[in-house]
Formats: C-alpha cells, sequence, structure tokens
C-alpha cells in the first residue's frame, strides 16, 4: 500500500512542475511588456526599468523561473494589478463558493446516476434501459450555461421561486445562500448525471457478465443482494475514477455557470482578470485550479483501492 | 435495432447542421449583420421566422452563420488536434527510448490539466478570435490522440505482418504507412467524433464567456451571451441557439455511441 502511495505521489510531482512552467511561460508569451501593462502607457522610463529590477526581470528566464517558484512555493503569487490585493487570501476566498457548488452538485449526481446505471445495466436493451440511456444522452447533450439560463429563466423570472442574481455567503445566512446555490447545483447534477450514468451503467454491464455474479444467482441469491453486493462495488471503481476527473473538470470550466448565475466564484475570477488583465491574478487562478484538479485526482486516486483492492497488488 | 436508430437520428441531426453550415456560406434570408433599429427585439413572425434582436437582426440568419462558424472551428480543431496528435503519437510509438519517454511525460502532464483551463491558459495568449480558439482547444485535445495513435503504434508495430512487410525489403517509413497507420484510422475516428462534440462545446462556452469568436460575427454561444438582459422580454432570443447547440451535441452523441459500436468492438455495450 505504501509503495502505491509513493509511486502515486511521484507521478505528481513533474505534472505540477510542468504546469508551473506552462503558467510561467504563457505569461511571457503575451505580446507586450508586462511591466508596461502594469504601470499603463504613461509611465516614465525609469519608473519602468525600476519596476523590472524588482521584478526581476532583468534576470535570465532560468533565474526568473526559480526566483518565481520559490515565492509560488510559500504561497506568494504577488498582488493584484486592479486592487493590489494579495492574489492568494482572494482566490481562496472565491475558491470557497465555486468549491462547494461543485461538490454538493457531483455527489447529488453521483447519488442518481449510480443506481440508475446500476438499474440499466440489470435491465440490459430492455425498455427500462432504453429509457435511462436516452435519457442520459440528452442530458449529456445540453449545455451548462444553457440549462442553467432556462431554470433561471424558470424558476426564477416566470415562478419567482428563487432569486436571480447575486449570493450569500454561508457565514452570513445559512437558508439565504442555500436558496442563491439551489439553482447552479441542480444545473451542475443535472449535467453530470448524463456522463455518470453511461459510465456506471458500461461498468455495471462489464461486471454483470463475468463468472462470480452467475456464480451468486446459481446459489439462489436474490436479485437485490447480488446487485448490491456483487455488483455495486466491483462496477463503482470505474465510475469512481470518472467522478474525479469530472470534479476538476467542472472546476476549470466553472465559469460559464458562474456567470449565468452571477456568483462570485474562482472561474468568474480568472475570466474577469483576462479582460482586466491582471495577469498576476490570471497566473494564480490557472495553477490554483490546476493544482486543486491535480489533488482532487491524487486523492481519488489514493481512495481507488478501497473500492478496487486489486491495483494495489500490481 | 437500437444501434440503426442512434445511427439514423445521429446521423439526421448532423446532417442539418452540416447543410444549414453550408447553406450559409452562399445564403442566409437576411445578413446576418445587418442592424435593423427600426425591427428590434421583434417576435418570431412571417418576416422574422425566428424573430430579431436587440440590434433587429434576424434570428435565423444569424443562427445560420452560427452554425458555419461553429462547425468550421470544430473541424478546424479536430483536424489540428488528429495532425499534432497522429505525428507525435508515431514518432513517440515508433522512436520509443527516451524520446519517447519525455514526449509521453508532457503529453501525461497535459493530459492531467483540464481542457478548458488549458484553453483559457492559451486564450490569454492568443487573444479572442476564431483561429486563436482552435490553436488553444486544438492543443488541449491534442494529447489524447497522442496518447491512442502511440498505443495503437506500441501494440501493433512487432506483429507479424509487420515484421513480414520489413522482411521482403519495404522501407520502415513504408511499413508505418501501409500497415500501423490503418490501425490507428478506427479509434482516431471514434476519438474524432466525440472531440467534434467537446470542441463545439468548449467553443460556444468560450464565446458564451466573451472569450471566443468575438461579435458582431454570429456564434452560437455569443448569442446565448448576449440574450441575457433580454431573457424575460424576449425569450425567443435565449431558446434559439440554445437548442441548437444541445441538437448538434445529441447527434454527435448519438452518432458516436453507435460508431464506437461498429469500430470498436471492446467498448461495443459501453
Amino acid at each position: 500500500m505504501l509503495s502505491y502511495i509513493l509511486r502515486r505521489l511521484a507521478f505528481t510531482i513533474p505534472t505540477l512542475l510542468l504546469v508551473a512552467i506552462a503558467v510561467f511561460t504563457l505569461v511571457r508569451l503575451i505580446p507586450g511588456d508586462p511591466v508596461q501593462l502594469m504601470l499603463g502607457d504613461a509611465a516614465d522610463p525609469a519608473q519602468v526599468t525600476e519596476m523590472r529590477r524588482a521584478l526581476g526581470l532583468e534576470e535570465p528566464l532560468p533565474v526568473q523561473f526559480a526566483l518565481w517558484l520559490s515565492k509560488v512555493a510559500v504561497g506568494d503569487l504577488g498582488n493584484s494589478i486592479s486592487n493590489g490585493l494579495p492574489v492568494l487570501p482572494l482566490m481562496i476566498e472565491r475558491f470557497q463558493v465555486s468549491g462547494v457548488i461543485v461538490l454538493l452538485a457531483v455527489l447529488c449526481a453521483a447519488l442518481i446516476a449510480v443506481p440508475a446505471g446500476l438499474l440499466a445495466a440489470w435491465r440490459q436493451n430492455q425498455p427500462l434501459d432504453l429509457a435511462i440511456v436516452t435519457g442520459a444522452t440528452m442530458l449529456l447533450s445540453i449545455p451548462t450555461f444553457w440549462l442553467g439560463l432556462l431554470l433561471l429563466l424558470l424558476f426564477g423570472l416566470k415562478l419567482g421561486w428563487l432569486p436571480v442574481v447575486g449570493y450569500v455567503p454561508f457565514s452570513e445566512n445559512f437558508g439565504q445562500a442555500l436558496l442563491y446555490i439551489v439553482l447552479p447545483i441542480v444545473t451542475l447534477t443535472m449535467v453530470e448525471i448524463g456522463v455518470m450514468t453511461r459510465m456506471s451503467r458500461a461498468a455495471a454491464i462489464d461486471v454483470l457478465r463475468l463468472d462470480y455474479v452467475t456464480h451468486a444467482r446459481a446459489k439462489g441469491l436474490p436479485e437485490r443482494r447480488v446487485l448490491m453486493r456483487h455488483v455495486l462495488p466491483n462496477a463503482f471503481a470505474p465510475t469512481w475514477t470518472l467522478i474525479g476527473l469530472i470534479l476538476g473538470n467542472l472546476l476549470g470550466g466553472i465559469a460559464v455557470l458562474e456567470t449565468v448565475f452571477t456568483l462570485p466564484g474562482l472561474g468568474r475570477l480568472l475570466v474577469d482578470s483576462i479582460f482586466a488583465r491582471d495577469y498576476p491574478v490570471v497566473q494564480g487562478c490557472l495553477l490554483f485550479t490546476a493544482l486543486i484538479y491535480v489533488l482532487v485526482n491524487l486523492v481519488v486516486d489514493l481512495c481507488y483501492p478501497l473500492f478496487d483492492p486489486r491495483v494495489q497488488a500490481e | 435495432m437500437k444501434l440503426r436508430g442512434n445511427t439514423l437520428v445521429g446521423g439526421t441531426l448532423i446532417g442539418i447542421v452540416l447543410l444549414t453550415a453550408l447553406t450559409a456560406a452562399v445564403w442566409t434570408p437576411y445578413n446576418p449583420l445587418q442592424v435593423n433599429l427600426r425591427a428590434r427585439l421583434k417576435p418570431p413572425s412571417d418576416l422574422y421566422w425566428l424573430g430579431t434582436d436587440e440590434f433587429g437582426r434576424d434570428v435565423l440568419s444569424r443562427i445560420m452563420a452560427g452554425a458555419g462558424t461553429s462547425v468550421l472551428v470544430a473541424l478546424l480543431t479536430v483536424t489540428f488536434a488528429v495532425v499534432v496528435g497522429v505525428i507525435l503519437g508515431v514518432v513517440a510509438g515508433y522512436v520509443r527510448g527516451w524520446t519517447d519517454r519525455i514526449l509521453m511525460s508532457v503529453n501525461d502532464a497535459l493530459l492531467a490539466f483540464p481542457g478548458i483551463l488549458l484553453a483559457l491558459g492559451v486564450m490569454v495568449v492568443v487573444g479572442a478570435n476564431k483561429y486563436g480558439i482552435v490553436l488553444a482547444l486544438g492543443l488541449a485535445y491534442a494529447p489524447s490522440v497522442v496518447r491512442v495513435v502511440r498505443g495503437t503504434v506500441l501494440s501493433v508495430r512487432e506483429r507479424e505482418y509487420v515484421e513480414a512487410s520489413r522482411m521482403i525489403g519495404n522501407g520502415e517509413i513504408y511499413s508505418m504507412v501501409r500497415h500501423v497507420m490503418p490501425n490507428c484510422i478506427a479509434p482516431i475516428a471514434v476519438l474524432s467524433t466525440s472531440m467534434f462534440g467537446w470542441v463545439l462545446l468548449s467553443e460556444s462556452a468560450l464565446s458564451f464567456l466573451g472569450l471566443g469568436v468575438p461579435p458582431p460575427a454570429p456564434t452560437w454561444g455569443n448569442m446565448l451571451a448576449a440574450s441575457r438582459p433580454y431573457m424575460e422580454t424576449a425569450t425567443w432570443l435565449g431558446i434559439a441557439p440554445g437548442l441548437c447547440i444541445a441538437f448538434t451535441l445529441l447527434g454527435i452523441n448519438l452518432l458516436g455511441d453507435s460508431l464506437r459500436d461498429r469500430l470498436d468492438p471492446r467498448m461495443a455495450h459501453a
């Protein structure tokens, strides 16, 4: 088990290093002088030279990278150009909004999709299966932002049940906060149900074909027990990996949802900073999201042997 | 039976989209960019089948032109990703050794990274425009092609028939192209189909955020974004582009399923 964990940990290091190099290079590839951009066109040349030296831009690139990385490693991602605030606390504050929504949505989706997939696999090629697969494929085909807009139109504007614009932090008013994030969560859940149901169905079909399932049935176990005790645990493992990927991907793509529902999340921060040319924040957001993605997948992989003990034996 | 249904429905949907895109290249009912302030926000009617937007532009014409843009961007992106992916995948699988190891660690690192985030990063550098998206999304999706191609090359290159081709004096490159590459066609076809769907979705998401194809050029994504302020008063503005994206994706998903069933027997039931 320990060697599995160590191997998996070692695997994340080149990924993280590459991500750091990519983010570092990206900002240097942007046409134009970053200092000029930061200070504006009216900056006087002496000031520009001074800032270049202060930022270490006069050094050769590898030295710049090393300096930057050593700062990043201790959480110093610089300050936002637009409002001068340090980047890290800003991101953490925004991440709380996105994180809660993504986690709850994936949890809800898994609770619905895993049983649905199992049920479809159990009744493979029968009307129930066809209905579930068709439903999942349709959900899969609806873009998040459109579904969000439709739900907003229906429940927010036409029926007036839920607030349309804004966000209340959980620390301020729990009930209100919940009210504001219901629609975003429902939207994400519906879209993710599609992917997850198909995956869990495919995995369950693979398992249902195996001899030990036939054996379980042959010894007279009720179907319910065959499914819950013998099929579900083995069929869940691939879905579990998918859940990790989905968590990360959602975080990367959440800007769209946050735009629809005007939520002050991490994705929105990234997009707004891109528009504002606030490169320290852009850099920070890209790095932070990638780090979370790698960490989520690390945790998912480390938990994997719990669902499929064969893995660590390899 | 289910299989044929998928192919039929998926094929029809994609056929309609392609036909619309082609038609829009030569003809649309109105000029999709023509502003007409006297016909602002008109609901669907005989004159304007899908209504008009906040500048009095015909929504149907814009939907058609948007199909053209989306299909073009998606096709270019998939082609770009496949070309880059095939070249790198063949090199990695063929040369092996250090080249392979370095290529694949970079590739795996890229794969361990949400595609849309990578695309956002690239958009920061290249700026919001049509070809920027192709580059951004192409780079984001090429790594999956590399992986598939390399895997196929590795599994096939030592087979007897490839060995036989070398024996009878065919050059390495000839043997690769003639005997190894054809094995990659099926997996690439399956991957390209789903990639087309992802790219279309990502492009509309980027355009929705204002980081994709810039206005006034219509795309389904930026039309949806523009419809937001008028959601309550001019519902039709938000319905049509969304339906178009959803139907195209549904078509791609159905077509992808049937293609996979046919070409990739290992995944037949997935």
